[in-house]
Parts: C-alpha cells; structure tokens; sequence
C-alpha cells in the first residue's frame, strides 16, 4: 500500500529530518491525564505545516448546550477541521484504563520494559494443584480421571457392557489431586515521593509534580504489581504523608533537603531491604537548599546510601519564580556521568514528557 | 468495484429506490465495501484511492489508525465528489449502520450534483487525482523526492490563499493587466517663443532625458497587479520565477483545493442535507423494529450537541427541518416578519405546504454563508441553545462569553466566510519598486497566528525569491512584517494606512 510509505516517511521525518517540528508538537499535545473519570489527551506526533491562519486564543468560536456566560467550556481543541473530504467521524472520548494508558505512554515516549534486578529478586514459594496421585484424602478425589481409569480397566478385561453400562471403581482405579510446591520470582518495587513544599513551590509547580508523579506510577505499576508508593513532604524538617496531603500541602518556611533524604535512608532501612526491593526515591524541588552544607550532606547521602541500595536515584527541578534552581547544579557538578542517578529540569507543563522520558528512559 | 453481499445490494436497490422516491437526484452511486484500514487510507487521502506521494498522508493515516485503536474515533462513511460517485462502507458494522451510511450518502450525492458551488467542480476527480499522483512521481524519479516533497511543502503552506468565489467568476482578472496608461507621452518641455529656438532651450539630450523620466514614473505608478489579487497560488504560478515542473507542482496543489474548496463552503449545508435525509428515509422506510435503540444511539451521537464546539450535522439539519416547518405553515414574507405578536406567531399555520420544495430549492442554490444568512433566525438560535465562548485570560479557559442573537450569527458567519481562514491578497509585485511581494491580510478584528505567520512569509519567499512583506494589524497596531531572505522583522505602521474599511465590525471582539 503506497500508504505505508507516506507513513514510512512521516515517521522518518519525525524522528530524524524535522525533528524540531515534532517536538514542537508533542510539548502542544498536552498527553497529560488527570485522575479517574476525567477526560484523557492522548498525544501522537504531528507536523503541522504553516499557513496563515488565526491565533487560536482569540478565536473562540460557537458551541451549543446549557450553561450562562462565563461558564468554562472547555478546551476546543483543533477547532472544527479541514475542509477535505466529507467523512463522518465520530470523536469518542476514551475510555482507557491506566495500564493502556500506560502503554500508550510508553509507545509514545519509546520507554524501554524495566529489568527488575536480578538477583536481588525473592523466591515465593506457592503451592498448585496440577499433578495427580494415587492416594490422598477423600476431598480430594479427581471423579473424571478416576471413572476413566475404570472404565479403561472394564473395557480391556472385556467386563464393559454397552447396553449396561455399569462401572463399580475399584480402589486401584481412584485418583487424587496433589499439589506441587512451585517457586515464583517476585519483585517487589516501591516508590518514594519526596517533594519540597516550602513557601516557594507554588500551585502550579505542584500541580506539575502531581501530573508527573501520576505517570511515573502508572508506568512502574505496569512493571511491577505489587508496587507500593510512598510520600514525604518537607520544608525544614519532613515528614510522611498520606497521597491527598501530598499533593495539598503548602508550608512556609525554609527548606532543608537533606531531611527529607534523612526520612527516606530510615524508611528504607526499615522496612525495604534493597535484596528484595526495587527502589525508586524521586524528589521533587524548585533548587533551593538552605545552606551549601546541607546541599553537601544530602550529596553524602545520595552517594553513600541511595545510588547503594536503590535502582536509580531521580531529582526532578521544578522551575518556579523564586527558586535559584542552586541543587540541580551542585548534583550536576558532583555525579557527572553517573547512571545511577538520574537529574531532569522541568520547566513548565510541556517539559513534563521529557522529564518521565529521562526519568524512565534508562530502564531501570 | 462493488463487493456487496447479496444481502445488502438488496438493501442498495430499496434504498436508492426510496431516495429516488423522495426526490433525490443522484449521480450513479458505487458502494464498496473495505476493511477499517483501507477506510483509514482512502480518509488520509480525502477520500481518494490514489493520491502523490505525500507525507502528510502518512501522518493522516497515523492519526486514523491510532485513534481508530484506541476506540477514539472510526469512520462510518466516506463519499467522493465524482460521477459516478463512490462511497465506503466499512466491513463489520452492523446492518442498521450500513443502511444508515447508504441513506446518508444519497443525499450527499444528490447534494454533489445538485447544489450550485458544486457546478464547476471537475466530477472525474478520481481520475484526475490518479493522474496528479503520476505526474508527481514522474518528477521525484527526475528530480529527487526530497527536492520535489520540500517544494510540495511549500506550496501546501499556501494552499488557502485561493479565491474560493474565481471559479464563478465570469471576468477573472486578466494577465498582466490591461496596457491602459496611454494618457500624455508628451513629455515635459520648456517654454521657447520662437521655433528656431526651440532646439536651443530643449535639446535633444534634455527632451530624451525628459522622456525617460516619465516612463519611469508611468510604469511606477502602473501598480501591478492592478487590482488585489486573492488567488495568490495563480498569481505565483503565473509570475513567480519557478521552473516547468515546479509550476506543474503547484497547479496540481491550487486544482485540488478548489476542487475540496465548495466541500468546505458548504459543510453545513450537505451534512445537514445528508443527516435530513438519513432520518427521514430510515424511519419512515427502512429501519426494521429490532434496529431502531442502535438507530437512535447513532443518529444521536451524529447530531450531539457540544459545548465546545459547532456540529454542521445538527445545526444543518435542525436548519432544513425548520425552513421545511416555516414553509410549510407559511412562516416566511412580509406578514410574517412584520407580526409581533407572540400568541399569533406561535398558532401561524397558513396550511401552505411548500415545505418540500424549499428545501430543494435551498439545497440548490445557497451556500452555508447565505444559508445561514438568509434562514438562521432568532427563533432557531434560541431553541437550538447556541452560544459564542472565547478565551478568558484571566481564568485561561474558554468561557461562554454571549448568547446574544446577533454575535452568535455574526460569529457563524464570519467562521464560515473563506471557510474560517484569514484573506489574503497581493496587493503589489513590484513593491517599493524593488520587484519585492506586497501581501495584505484583511484583519477582521483577529490576528494571526505570528509564528505560523512567519514561517508562511518564508515560503512565500522561497517561490517569489524576492522579499515578502505583509500588512496586518497585531496587537491592535498596523504591522508590515518583512522577510528579506535573512529575517523577519515588524515595522509599525498607522493603523489606519490598511485596516479594511467597514469590515472589520463583525463580531469578533463583540461583548468587550
């Protein structure tokens, strides 16, 4: 189909020849989901070739329905299309389910499957009814292979009659479910959220980290099934919260980081062994740390203890008005190349996508 | 060619037979049947089976197939401008759907050969795509895909500065202009009494030199063109310095917009045209009893309301079904307009019913412009719960600004002049008599859209190969933005030196 090479070559272009193109489109393509029962974007690249037309903020347009002036619509979107062809296309809202929402996630940010740790992975052991034997308690009795072993039993000493078709099992011929031991691997995985809600990390930064942290989640719990999130909150001191407060938290006051590494170290050592946990500490800040020491102990921290004993460390910078944005460069300075740990500025909305792309863009 | 089972060519002839019935005058309507995909390739191809090779095909068909995946969107119908007219319906659908889809599709096909703005387009389009499509591979084998692709590029960036009204137009704007200047050669001279001393006080140097000078000043003031031109992708073709195949390129471009342009200047109109007679041929002839929850579950997401967007299906329809009423009982002329009385205009029933033949007539000659302009009145708006939203800067969402009557039409009509798209014209070719491109935008109270502004100036540019400049009005301040090969830069100008006179009140920026 000749399609398929104009296909061929739309994707050739996006991920080589035009590439700023289609980065430019997918900051615009908003893939963000919020939580449950809400709507759901779903990006796919697109190269939108210039012409003269309208600013879409002025815009506006017509719609039909209730409601009284100054009641939100909602988002438009592209508006009301080409003139093209006449084809009737309904638009459906989705109805995806966060693990398909997942996997769109990662088809579109071509995030590689996670490699839980080998060898740190637990043997569960379970049992499981599958062989058969020929003893075992009445409760257990398997009627099926029982009958047919008499059966075959009457039929090949020629006791079968047809036309009275009794068979009376004897004790040789019953049969009873036994179970086998089999061992599992299991990996185990949680997630430690920490985040800075001092003063200086406003609505808008948080609102950032929920979207993000919502898609790290989603993602890992692809991965992992029994996964397990965890959150700290801190200013000058930290301390664990529930997800609600997570999110709704705003103190004032200053910001000592390495509290919250403090809280995790002791969290950690506590209740996740490393040898069969797959940890992943994230936190979240706008750079400001109160003092150039404390920015040197979390460092200590984060070598000594975290890149030890968790898969991958991550620091997500969130930009806001008042951070310096000072811990990103201290982080950088001090593990330049190291794969363990992984650093991503996120500037505003659109720069969420390639923060979880090099969050999760390592597989690890 | 047609695939139908038994089963539903059966179902073909009954519906055509009813269509026919009904009044409906179509071309011969061919109905194939193909898988999802082929639906995705013939919708990324605008309905075509053959198309030039094209990467913006792919990125359709991509977003077809995606969002067909994920149980975003499908495709029920698709049907071509042609004659014969070809139609798809798509494998897997239930019966009732696909008896929908034929319904449907006759009245776009009675529609296609109908209505007036249909009248010059090339109804063997199917052929002339095919040939297009040869033509365009003929050239990359010569001259490079990538090379000819960049130049399909850009000339699609152009591709709505079209004269949507040319093809009507029984005096398109001529060549290079009328020759018409011929006024006074005699160039200027001084004053001399006597004839002998005529080549003393104007000698032959000085009356040559006089000469030239005027000449120059005639082909100054000679603008070219003479009038603007808003067939901008002709006005190119014609004088742009491209090459054989390039100017090839772009008249296959400019073909198939006007061929697609009356599509758009009459969405309403045939989907609402098509979605009348959908539902009235279904429920009348053919749905059975078992199909009409699955019916009624279609027919109304076909028409849903949206609070964020304006649905031609059911403006279109509710549109007819009212001219259909108010014909019918007489609610139109000078008694009707002129009684304002609530009691007597809600009981005015004439009994006149000429309902029917309006609506043919309608479909016949308006498109969604006058259409709308001619039968959206007051009373519809209002039942049919209409709004104008915009954008809140404030609140940095769309908000329902006005449900005012006048706005909300004036906001329709102004989406559906020039299909929504900004005008554009050349004002003049030869620009500060630099040989540069001057372009006016109409500004109607909207801006554009600055970055795509720029990038469209740098194609214009790479076909014109002198500097383009543009008049438009951002901000509120009269803009001439230029780009000379290098950059583009911003040049204030009044704001009066090219805002449009008088047309610029239309609602855009009403309820401030």
């Amino acid at each position: 189909m000749p399609i398929k090479e104009d296909q061929g070559r739309f994707r050739a272009i996006i991920k080589g020849r035009i590439k700023e193109n289609f980065r430019k489109y997918v900051s615009q393509g908003e893939m963000i989901g919020k939580r449950e029962n809400e709507f759901v974007k779903i990006p796919i690249p697109q190269i939108d070739i210039p012409n003269f037309r309208y600013g879409p903020k002025q815009k506006g347009g017509v719609g039909q329905g209730e409601g009284k002036p100054g009641d939100s619509v909602g988002d438009p979107g592209d508006g009301q299309g080409q003139a093209g062809d006449q084809s009737g296309e309904h638009m459906l809202e989705a109805e995806l389910t966060i693990d398909e929402l997942a996997e769109i996630l990662g088809e579109a940010l071509e995030l590689p499957r996670i490699e839980p740790k080998g060898t740190k992975n637990v043997e569960t052991t379970k049992n499981k009814y599958s062989g058969l034997s020929p003893v075992g308690p009445e409760g257990l009795r398997h009627f099926r292979s029982s009958y047919k072993r008499a059966l075959k039993r009457y039929i090949t000493s020629g006791m079968y009659d047809p036309e009275d078709p009794i068979v009376v099992p004897i004790r040789r011929d019953f049969q009873y479910r036994t179970f086998k031991t089999v061992s599992k691997p299991m990996t185990r995985a949680v997630i430690i959220y920490m985040m800075d809600v001092s003063g200086s990390m406003g609505d808008e930064q948080k609102e950032i980290v929920r979207l993000e942290s919502f898609w790290i989640n989603a993602w890992l719990k692809k991965h992992y099934k029994g996964l397990e999130s965890r959150f700290i909150i801190h200013d000058a001191a930290a301390k664990e919260v529930d997800e609600d407060t997570f999110f709704r938290t705003s103190e004032s006051g200053g910001t000592l980081i390495s509290s919250a590494y403090k809280l995790a170290q002791e969290m950690i050592e506590k209740e996740y062994p490393p040898a069969e946990w797959n940890i992943y500490p994230f936190h979240f800040s706008d750079g400001d740390n109160w003092s150039g020491e404390d920015t040197r102990l979390c460092i200590r921290i984060i070598r000594d203890f975290f890149l030890q004993n968790c898969n991958v460390f991550c620091y997500g910078q969130v930009e806001s008005k008042y951070g310096s944005g000072q811990f990103l460069k201290d982080l950088q300075k001090d593990f330049p190349n190291d794969e363990r740990i992984i650093l991503s500025q996120i500037e505003n909305r659109d720069k969420i996508l390639d923060s979880i792309k090099a969050f999760l863009g390592k597989g690890k | 060619m047609p695939n139908l089972t038994p089963e539903l060519e059966a179902e073909r002839v009954r519906i055509q037979g009813y269509a026919k019935g009904a009044g409906l005058d179509c071309f011969e309507t061919i109905f194939e049947m193909v898988s999802y995909d082929q639906i995705n390739q013939f919708a990324a191809y605008g309905g075509f089976p053959v198309r030039y090779p094209h990467w913006r095909f792919g990125m359709e068909y991509e977003h077809l197939s995606k969002s067909y995946e994920y149980g975003l969107s499908k495709i029920y119908e698709m049907v071509i401008n042609n004659d014969p007219c070809y139609a798809y319906l798509m494998e897997g659908n239930l019966m009732m759907d696909q008896k929908l889809v034929m319904a449907h599709v006759f009245g776009h096909c009675d529609f296609f050969k109908n209505n007036v703005w249909f009248a010059k387009t090339n109804r063997k389009m199917m052929d002339a795509m095919a040939n297009h499509a040869t033509r365009i591979r003929r050239y990359m084998d010569r001259y490079g895909v990538d090379i000819v692709e960049d130049f399909i590029d850009k000339c699609l960036s152009l591709e709505n500065l079209i004269d949507r009204y040319a093809p009507y137009n029984e005096n398109p704007q001529g060549g290079r202009g009328s020759t018409s200047s011929e006024s006074s050669d005699k160039p200027f001279l001084l004053r001399y009494e006597k004839e002998y001393m005529r080549n003393y006080i104007n000698p032959p140097e000085f009356v040559a030199e006089q000469k030239r000078k005027l000449a120059e000043s005639a082909a100054r003031d000679q603008k070219f063109p003479p009038r603007p031109e808003r067939d901008v992708l002709k006005f190119l073709m014609s004088f742009a310095p491209l090459q054989e195949w390039q100017q090839d390129v772009l008249s296959i471009i400019r073909d198939e917009a006007y061929y697609f342009a009356p599509q758009g200047m009459t969405k309403t109109m045939n989907e609402g045209w098509a979605s009348y007679w959908h539902t009235t041929l279904m429920t009348t002839k053919i749905l059975n009893d078992s199909e009409v929850i699955d019916y009624a579950d279609h027919h109304s997401g076909t028409v849903a309301m949206h609070p964020q967007s304006y649905n031609p299906y059911k403006v279109g329809i509710e549109l007819f079904r009212d001219i259909e009423m108010r014909w019918n009982k007489g609610q139109f002329g000078r008694e009707w307009e002129e009684c304002d009385d609530v009691n007597e205009r809600r009981v005015w029933d004439k009994k006149l019913m000429l309902g029917k033949e309006k609506i043919f007539e309608v479909r016949k000659i308006y498109n969604d412009v006058t259409f709308v302009d001619e039968f959206f009145t007051e009373d519809f708006c209002i039942r049919n719960k209409l709004f104008v939203y915009k954008f809140n800067k404030k609140t940095q969402q769309f908000e329902i600004d006005t449900r005012d009557f006048k706005a909300i039409k004036a906001k329709l009509l102004f989406h559906m002049t020039n299909f929504g798209q900004p005008i554009i014209r050349v004002e003049d070719a030869n620009f500060e008599n630099r040989g540069e491109m001057l372009l006016s935008h109409m500004w109607e109270g909207i801006d554009l859209q600055p970055d795509f502004m720029n990038e469209t100036l740098k194609n214009v540019y790479a076909l014109w190969t002198r500097p383009v400049n543009l008049t438009t009005v951002m901000d509120k301040e009269g803009q001439l933005v230029r780009y000379d090969g290098q950059e583009v830069k911003m040049i204030k100008i009044g704001p009066e030196t090219h805002l449009p006179a008088g047309e610029g009140d239309d609602g855009g920026d009403s309820g401030n």
